[in-house]
């Protein structure tokens, strides 16, 4: 199988082109470390946006940073913790998840649309995107979007291309927004909560005016329960607001303040998901349904079969592990329970063989995969990337 | 005006309008199909209002399968369809067309449900941005994005513009704020994209239709991301003697990790316009002014505020004014949002949207006089600083034709420049029929055909709001009309 690393976007337009003709099928790829269960079929090739990497664009007082596809999500961080800014978003790492090994790439993640609990306030990926460039299926470099906030200069394939998995065409380059990091943060922890109350809890925390950029409840699988929400800001707000909030979530019980070494741990936990990594050959599925029905749709899942769960967003977000060994790990159950709530699921981890036997992703609606097929086909007339991925 | 073309109506379109008007009226009995001439007459224009073009007829909806029943009539009998909100679009993207239907979705206005524990609201999109706020404002929650035509404006015009507003800095524009759409497509088919979860499954199609200015579809309802309300909020205002102190100044506070909710600019012309009219109480003695909100408890906004203050006395500031009040702050706005009608008041004018780089602010404010002053007119410069979506409002004489010219012309040179230093056409209006023709100087051919062919995907005939957003190609026909 060939390997195409590409050093600049016209040479990855050449090659893709070159693919185009022979009617080659490659697999896109950064460095690999979010894509254990896609892109798993016969592929004639790789190609890797690794080669093109470096930061091209940063200035802080317009809260922009620009960098090649490649270039390593840690590199942007520690340039924007430079000038004491961050990623908006709290991406996840998936190495931990998925044992995957490797530098994680800015491609990757906007491909994946990564997020992390800072979602519940901040958005995911796709809403800090600001501009992309990419060669699409047919060797052409496309421009969209750009490097300033606001932008509605004609169609948005910025957002088409957030979380489309490498199948409309290789990221080049990207530009984000980002913001500044906040100079101080703060948990409240609330111990031994079921299911059911903690997500209440969140539900009504995130119905506050203190800003709540982190919504998580981890069962704790034996050990004792953890239901924790973040506060950032400026210290001072920081022991007004985890005060107003003590107060009116009474009812819970009284919160532990929880802050230092000790709170970055616990989000590093929650948005790396290290509570379910283990077992490693557990299916590990992500539920994404409306926050308040967090618990009930694992409560209903558990009545057909066992399921270990965190839960992120509020409730919106639930990390499940499933037993793999049945036929399925699940798949059924999971996707017509979220389904009856308004939701989805996306099987994030799993064998090479529940991949070939269940869609990774869930099957859409005639109507709208009729669309999505058109507009892969739009960018990618000829099926030359990552094939039997999405829509492709 | 004249610069901007619209196709030639389709005789054998019009000749068959008795035909068209009796089906609709079968499709959407009682008073839900316009044909009398007098009462086409307030469709014929928008918020763009040099341009009109009388709409063959009119029909307004009440439900989603009206909506689809007569979509897929007028796509079988091959009949332009102009969707329409409120008509309050700035860059002509509701303007008719003589052979066209507008389908107007303002009889659709219910809220459908309201969900505080998941924070979300379901309503049709005929619902203006503001009844959205009203509706839930007594449990402390509104919907965050804030155009000026708030009042007026409806959801389904905010989506298809993907519209913004003052406190976007922080909230967000639409994209930001749409969980899900129910959307018919041009075949009449009624789809449902995303719901009350964060993500829905498949591409990002709800991203792509936001912004789409009603070329993919038509959104009869909407499921929205609501928000408690701060605690408060106040504004400060700032005199500065120069616009480049006040760009400085936005710049320093940024660079201080503070994110306002708003930070509006306004350049001596307009606070002399809008000081007239809403008598807001801003400083007449200054070259340019901001507007700085925070949020929050009264010791964090006045925490807050300390920090910004400290800031702008580093940039010469001539004016600290810390609001005292509710009713102040309300006056403060005031000024801010009448900003477009209170320059309504004094002369005709064509409002630009285009965006830059923050930091190319001073040289874009220096080359912008240059250009007004080459064409002997004035302009009034407000805009968003946190973001720099600028809103120049270029002063000229509807009725005078010549003056007309060189105002369009101007709009366009500024336009331009945004793109040449690194920003773009629009930042919050939409292009429309307005910024049609300058698609170029952003894109290149193989952009837009990118664009154009998902277009196609939904329309592969190019009846969905025909001669907007793409360049206009008279001789080719529509643009994306197959032949």
């Amino acid at each position: 199988m060939t390997m195409l690393v590409p050093h600049d976007e016209t040479e990855a337009a050449a090659l893709v082109q070159e693919a185009a003709a022979r009617g080659d099928k490659l697999r896109i790829q950064g460095n690999g470390t979010r894509s254990s269960l896609v892109a798993q079929g016969t592929y004639d090739g790789v190609i890797s946006a690794a080669a093109m990497a470096g930061v091209t664009l940063y200035e802080p007082a317009e809260m922009i940073i620009g960098a090649y596809a490649g270039t390593p999500v840690s590199v942007i961080e520690e340039r924007l913790a430079q000038h004491g800014q961050a990623l908006t978003f709290e991406p996840m790492d998936h190495r931990t998840l998925l044992g995957t090994e490797g530098e994680p790439t800015l491609g990757g993640l906007v491909a994946a649309n990564v997020s992390g609990p800072k979602r519940i306030l901040a958005g995911a990926a796709r809403d800090n995107v600001v501009g992309v460039r990419f060669v699409n299926g047919r060797g052409e470099v496309i421009k969209n979007g750009g490097r300033v906030m606001k932008n509605v200069t004609g169609l948005d394939l910025v957002r088409l291309m957030c979380g489309s998995w490498g199948t409309l065409g290789l990221m080049t380059e990207i530009t984000l927004k980002v913001l500044p990091k906040a100079p101080d943060a703060l948990t409240l922890a609330w111990p031994s909560l079921a299911d059911g109350r903690a997500i209440a809890l969140l539900c009504q925390a995130m119905g506050t005016p203190f800003e709540v950029n982190g919504a998580a409840h981890l069962p704790g699988q034996g050990a004792a329960a953890s239901t924790v929400i973040r506060l950032e800001g400026f210290p001072e707000q920081l022991d007004y607001r985890a005060g107003e909030l003590a107060k009116i979530l009474a009812e819970y019980g009284s919160p532990t303040r929880v802050s230092g070494d000790e709170h970055d741990v616990i989000w590093r936990a929650v948005r790396d998901v290290q509570a379910l990594a283990e077992p490693v050959d557990r299916a590990i599925w992500k539920l994404s349904v409306p926050a308040d029905q967090g618990a009930a749709v694992v409560a209903a899942i558990r009545a057909e079969r066992a399921a270990e769960v965190i839960y992120d967003w509020s409730g919106g977000l639930v990390w499940l592990a499933a037993d793999a060994a049945d036929g399925d790990a699940g798949a059924a159950v999971i996707r017509r329970q979220a389904a009856a709530v308004g939701g989805h699921a996306t099987l994030v981890r799993g064998s090479a063989e529940l991949a070939a036997r269940v869609p990774v992703f869930t099957p859409e609606p005639a109507p709208l995969k009729k669309l999505s097929q058109g507009i892969k086909q739009s960018f990618d007339p000829k099926g030359v990337f990552n094939a039997g991925v999405m829509a492709a | 005006m004249s610069g901007i073309q619209l196709p030639e109506p389709n005789p054998a379109i019009l000749a068959k309008r008795q035909a068209i008007a009796a089906r609709l009226q079968e499709i959407v009995p009682g008073e839900g199909v316009i044909t009398e001439e007098i009462e086409l007459t307030p469709y014929e224009t928008d918020g763009f209002t040099a341009y009109s073009r009388r709409p063959l007829l009119v029909v307004l909806p009440e439900t989603t399968e009206q909506v689809a029943k007569v979509l897929a009539f007028l796509a079988q009998e091959q009949v332009p369809v102009v969707p329409r909100g409120a008509g309050t679009s700035l860059a002509g993207g509701a303007i008719p067309l003589e052979d066209a239907v507008v389908i107007g979705v303002a009889r659709m206005r219910q809220v459908l449900a309201v969900n505080f524990a998941n924070r979300t609201i379901k309503v049709q999109s005929g619902i203006t941005n503001l009844m959205v706020s009203d509706a839930i404002a007594a449990e402390g929650f509104f919907y965050a994005p804030d155009p000026s035509s708030q009042l007026a404006c409806t959801i389904a015009g905010n989506i298809a513009m993907n519209s913004g507003g003052a406190h976007c800095l922080k909230y967000g524009v639409t994209t930001n704020n749409l969980l899900g759409v129910k959307m018919v497509l041009l075949d009449g088919t009624i789809v449902e994209i995303g719901g009350a979860a964060l993500d829905a499954p498949g591409y990002d199609l709800l991203g792509l239709i936001c912004g789409s200015e009603g070329q993919l579809g038509i959104v009869t309802e909407a499921t929205l991301r609501i928000l408690p309300k701060a605690e408060g909020a106040r504004p400060v205002l700032f005199g500065f003697p120069t616009s480049e102190e006040a760009g400085a100044c936005v710049a320093d506070i940024i660079a201080a990790g503070i994110v306002p909710v708003a930070m509006e600019f306004m350049d001596k012309p307009a606070i002399e316009i809008c000081e007239a009219f809403a008598k807001a109480g801003y400083p007449l003695d200054c070259g340019a002014m901001l507007i700085v909100e925070v949020e929050g408890s009264d010791a964090e906004m006045a925490a807050t505020l300390e920090r910004i203050i400290a800031i702008a006395k580093r940039h010469a500031v001539s004016t600290v004014k810390e609001s005292q009040s509710a009713t102040e702050t309300a006056q403060i706005w005031k000024g801010r949002k009448s900003a477009f009608g209170a320059t309504g008041r004094i002369a005709d004018y064509i409002c630009m949207d285009g965006t830059i780089p923050t930091g190319q602010l001073p040289y874009v404010l220096k080359k912008m006089a240059e250009i007004i002053d080459g064409y002997g007119l004035r302009v009034a410069n407000v805009f968003h600083a946190g973001d720099g979506n600028l809103h120049p409002l270029i002063l000229y004489d509807v009725n005078d034709p010549v003056e007309r010219e060189k105002a369009e012309q101007a709009g366009n040179d500024i336009l331009t420049l945004c793109v040449e230093v690194g920003g773009c056409l629009t930042g919050e209006h939409g292009v429309g029929i307005e910024k049609r023709d300058l698609m170029r100087v952003q894109f290149n051919e193989e952009d837009l055909a990118q664009m154009i062919r998902v277009r196609t995907v939904f329309d592969p005939t190019g009846l969905l709001n025909p001669a907007k957003v793409w360049p206009f190609e008279p001789d080719a026909g529509r643009p994306g009309r197959a032949a």
